[in-house]
């Protein structure tokens, strides 16, 4: 090895680590041919800065942090709450964070170009579910006549926005503006809020970024605007806005002080949506792909952690999330949800057993429909402005989302005996696209195949060959 | 002698209000010492129990959405609640040392050429953690606010044509709000502060530049008057004898404006810690005042009670630093009147 020595000390510090890192992976690769185990490459980077923002769904990372899975894979990692939404994003995009939890649509939203452009992808997603939309009493008191009502007097779910319209109507007549809360412009809140709205036939406004007008409340029944998570409730306390789309704890935290009532989960808006996802830069993983390989590896087992046995470890996670670092709120308050039920008006509580999915039905695996659906989304209210063909949406999902980097975390656990295979979709057939799926409020049916077919089902929204100018 | 000392050395350190207890305790006049305690300490005593009375009866009131206001024993109970949080954070970090220890032997067995280290822990700041990070970063930034303001009031108090040049800077910078000075610092130091393994981290930089451009004012202003009165009959003594500019300065000028010097760092000392709270909630730096921040922000029933801990712990040290500064300018000028 005297030879390698003396290159490594002459060569600056640059090649000092690839060559060793070849090395180690020769090394590996020896060791795999001499015992026939695969043994995973050491990281190339093991020391890590993560952003989170303050939500029940950031628990894959406070969970592979806390159990140490983490440290396993030979990673130091620092978790760091971040402001808001673009903070997060931009230190991401700066290199001052290795990776967040991020909205679904942000790496897509940064990679096309709206907003901050910066290529950014995800080989994770970290849960499915765990929005609601919640009113402001005044507003609730407003709807609730309309709602139809269970034999015990409670509203029969899901209530749909159809109950909202004449309230929207009647601010409308007043020239009252009525505005609502999401917590960012690509953020899967707003889509969700948006199709439910207009599901209901209230229109949520276009985005026209050609005309210079990234508003979002062109044509608008209901004005949108950004709020942070953590800030929602006194927004809505303060009457700056009616009701907004926000993660947990937010929309239980209404209920627990009194100021507002969740109306809707997205799980009842579309059974099951994809929710975050862990976010790199291109850049970043293109340097470090073992390192990232390591990443998903303890984020895969700590999701499952939180799943297992029928979320029997749900009360210790939640217990994990109260402290100050991670979300902070209250025990009960973060409960609620991630122990599968879901209050709705004080005392309406209903079990919401999928509120919050971390690991079932491959809730983990990047799925290129699940990047077409917002890809749509954000075609529908012109935040893409132009028509884009079929083969567009897919160049982008194949861009963004990354299911090989996925499956190389897989197979590595499966090899270490950590996991199951049949923990995972199968990789040899999998498509990357779900079958269509129905489950949504308005009964339409999603195939991730067909996103322009898809865009012309809608009766609010930009057809496929529409554009603002 | 020896009493005479003691005594000395309580009033030097701020516990004058000790003084009579000593007295007492030394057997002089008891009926004399006992009316002096009572006044010296039973009182702000009263005062202290009144206070807590009208808070506990008070907060028992107001009705928030986090619950009600936290009363005495509520914050009591938080605060112990910071301190079991602090220790458990430090059972963890050993804990997380240890595991480092053993991973790392077992990567020298797999590997002896393996590149091994022992790195930080990665867990959170406690309360107490924050505590000295403030504290450090407010020394950091007054101190460098003080070597540069005290050389530049001693030049404006020895030059009135300097000074008349500088009035207007001072007079224009001296009222500006710390808050409005950070969004520049940090944007100029995010610019301009860039090392792929800074000595120190940006956040700190930041505040501790914060702190400096708002609490060096008092200190120059304090010290240019101080230097500008001094009593002429010593400057021209100065001159007679023919001393050089350095040592007019060393020996005549800062001794006679001493007190005026100390004032204007007391006042600055003051200004610093609260403009680095202000600061550290901006722009969530580590310290107090993101504890503060962070604890609004999760909203949960222990908050309030959290945040009021931090108010009084707040208080408390500023209380503090100015005592500290009080009994360094007594033991300086003390120094100053042996010599």
């Amino acid at each position: 090895m005297s030879w390698y020595k003396r290159l490594t000390k002459a060569s600056p510090v640059k090649t000092k680590s690839t060559s060793r890192h070849l090395v180690k992976v020769a090394l590996s690769a020896l060791a795999i041919g001499v015992s026939g185990a695969s043994l995973a490459a050491e990281p190339e980077k093991e020391e890590l800065k993560f952003g989170f923002i303050k939500l029940t769904d950031m628990a894959p990372l406070a969970i592979a942090y806390e159990k140490q899975f983490f440290e396993d894979e030979g990673l130091y990692v620092t978790l760091e709450a971040q402001a808001n939404w673009k903070v997060l994003l931009d230190r991401v995009i700066d290199g001052q964070l290795d990776g967040a939890h991020m909205l679904a649509g942000q790496p897509l939203g940064a990679t096309i170009g709206f907003g901050t452009q910066a290529h950014i992808i995800t080989a994770f997603s970290m849960d499915l579910n765990g929005n609601g939309i919640t009113v402001s009493n005044e507003v609730w008191e407003q709807m609730k006549p309309g709602i139809p009502k269970q034999a015990d007097g409670k509203p029969v779910h899901p209530i749909k926005a159809d109950y909202l319209k004449p309230v929207v109507e009647k601010y409308k007549a007043q020239g009252k503006p009525f505005n609502m809360g999401m917590v960012f412009p690509v953020s899967t809140h707003n889509y969700e809020l948006r199709y439910w709205l207009a599901a209901g036939g209230i229109h949520p406004g276009y985005y026209a970024p050609l005309k210079g007008d990234i508003s979002g409340q062109i044509d608008a029944d209901a004005l949108l605007s950004v709020t942070p998570p953590p800030q929602m409730p006194a927004t809505l306390e303060a009457g700056t806005i009616y009701g907004y789309c926000v993660g947990e704890p937010w929309n239980q935290q209404a209920v627990f002080k009194g100021i507002g009532v969740p109306v809707i989960t997205d799980y009842e808006i579309w059974k099951d949506n994809p929710e975050k996802v862990f976010g790199v830069s291109k850049e970043w993983a293109d340097k470090y792909p073992q390192t990232h390989i390591a990443v998903v590896k303890a984020m895969i087992r700590a999701a499952k952690w939180l799943d297992d046995n029928n979320n029997a470890n749900r009360p210790e996670a939640v217990k994990i999330l109260s402290q100050s670092n991670y979300v902070g709120a209250d025990y009960e308050v973060i409960a609620n949800s991630m122990t599968g039920t879901f209050e709705y008006e004080k005392g309406d509580k209903r079990e919401v057993p999928d509120f919050n999915v971390f690991f079932r039905y491959n809730a983990t695996y990047p799925y290129y429909s699940d990047a077409v659906w917002y890809l749509t989304q954000m075609r529908r209210w012109g935040q893409i402005p132009e028509h884009k063909p079929d083969s567009w949406y897919m160049d982008i999902a194949k861009k963004v989302y990354r299911p090989d980097i996925y499956a190389a975390a897989a197979k590595e656990l499966i090899a270490e005996g950590k996991m199951a295979a049949s923990d995972f979709p199968d990789f040899a057939k999998e498509t990357g696209f779900k079958p269509p799926q129905t489950e949504f409020i308005d009964n339409i049916t999603y195939d991730g195949s067909k996103p322009n077919e898809y865009l012309s089902k809608f009766a609010i929204g930009l057809k496929p060959a529409d554009t603002l100018k | 002698m020896f009493k005479q000392n003691t005594m000395r050395y309580l009033s030097l350190a701020g516990f004058s209000w000790m003084i009579p207890v000593f007295k007492l305790a030394t057997g002089e006049n008891p009926r004399e010492q006992g009316q002096e305690i009572l006044r010296q300490i039973g009182l702000p005593v009263l005062a202290v129990l009144i206070f807590l009375a009208i808070w506990s009866t008070l907060a028992a009131r107001v009705d928030t959405s986090l619950g009600t206001f936290p009363g005495p024993a509520a914050v009591y109970s938080a605060a112990q609640g910071l301190v079991a949080e602090h220790k458990a954070e430090r059972e963890k970090a050993d804990a997380f040392y240890q595991r480092q220890v053993e991973r790392n032997e077992k990567k020298l067995a797999k590997n002896p050429d393996a590149e091994v280290k022992i790195r930080e822990y990665t867990g959170k700041a406690t309360f107490i953690d924050q505590i000295f990070t403030s504290l450090k970063t407010v020394f950091t930034g007054f101190v460098v606010a003080s070597l540069i303001a005290i050389p530049i009031g001693v030049a404006c108090g020895l030059s009135p044509l300097l000074n008349a040049a500088i009035a207007p800077l001072i007079q224009i910078f001296k009222p500006v709000s710390p808050l409005a000075w950070l969004p520049l610092v940090t944007m100029v130091v995010s610019a301009v502060y860039v090392s792929d393994d800074p000595l120190f981290a940006k956040s700190f930089v930041n505040s501790a530049i914060t702190v400096t451009l708002c609490c060096m004012w008092p200190t120059l202003i304090n010290t240019a008057v101080g230097v500008a009165s001094i009593d002429k009959d010593l400057i021209n003594v100065g001159r007679v004898i023919r001393l050089g500019w350095v040592t007019r300065v060393r020996k005549i000028a800062i001794p006679a404006s001493l007190p005026m010097i100390f004032t204007g760092l007391r006042i600055s000392l003051g200004i610093g810690w609260m403009v680095l709270i202000a600061a550290e909630m901006l722009a969530q730096n580590p310290g107090l005042g993101k504890f503060v921040w962070d604890e609004f922000q999760n909203g949960s029933s222990e908050s309030l009670a959290r945040i009021m801990v931090a108010v009084i712990t707040i208080g408390f040290i500023g209380f503090l630093l100015d005592s500290l500064m009080q009994t360094l300018h007594k033991v300086i000028a003390r120094g100053e009147a042996n010599s």
